[in-house]
């Protein structure tokens, strides 16, 4: 009875934050403040479920199975999330116009797809769009 | 009372499902779809966990696993070809 009740705790938490990374995925203005939302929040609400099947089954072999996906999950989602936004920065995807500051901006050399420290040249720069602002969604490429 | 509990996770899981899907729909960008496909991914692994849970069918683990595999591999390779296709 107690661990039917530790159960439906841990995957209704975890089914919570699934649906807050959905709504984050859907509500934040830009890419990187959706990619924070979904690779953080999606993990979380992922490694809970999987806890709450771990205990739900007590089996050695589930938890060891369960317990493998959960650190596959920790290891893999940021190396995901970094490509992606790595790739989508390289792209020129446009940041949310209340953004402060861009520390990557003018650091990327096009030719190389290398990130260096000194300031690139303006002919080397990847090409960005300014004047695109994220909210209007109509546009697509 | 069970029973109002597991629809109700099912409920809030298919919640995000739809919120994730609109995104995936409304872009604007290559990379918002990829981000919100890695997230669907993610979504139908606990959707397939849950079932797991409420039907006593462990074997469903595996699923998983391949699940988080394959999203992981999916999201890479679109992170090679956005950054290289020009």
């Amino acid at each position: 009875m107690l661990r039917e009740i530790v159960v439906i705790v841990l995957i209704f938490g975890g089914a919570i934050f699934m649906a807050l990374a959905g709504l984050g995925m859907l509500r934040m203005p830009d890419l990187f403040l959706r990619m924070s939302s979904s690779a953080k929040a999606g993990t979380l609400g992922a490694g809970l479920i999987l806890m709450g099947a771990a205990v739900h089954f007590n089996d050695f072999g589930i938890y060891t199975r369960a317990f493998a996906i959960i650190v596959f999950l920790l290891l893999t989602a940021p190396v995901a999330a970094h490509m992606i936004g790595r790739a989508a920065h390289f792209d020129g995807v446009p940041l949310w116009k209340g953004t402060v500051q861009d520390d990557l901006k003018g650091h990327y050399r096009a030719s190389t797809h290398a990130l260096e420290s000194s300031t690139i040249p303006e002919n080397d720069c990847p090409a960005t769009d300014e004047d695109e602002i994220p909210d209007n969604s109509e546009f697509d490429r | 009372m069970s029973e109002l509990i597991w629809n109700l996770i099912l409920l809030i899981l298919s919640a995000g499902l739809v919120f994730a899907f609109i995104r995936l729909a409304r872009g604007p960008y290559l990379p918002d779809r990829v981000i919100a496909l890695d997230l669907i991914s993610i979504l139908a692994m606990g959707f397939i966990l849950v079932y797991a849970v409420r039907f006593n069918q462990p074997s469903f683990l595996d699923v998983a696993i391949i699940l988080a595999i394959i999203s992981f591999l999916g999201t890479v390779a679109f992170a090679y070809y956005i950054e290289r296709r020009w």
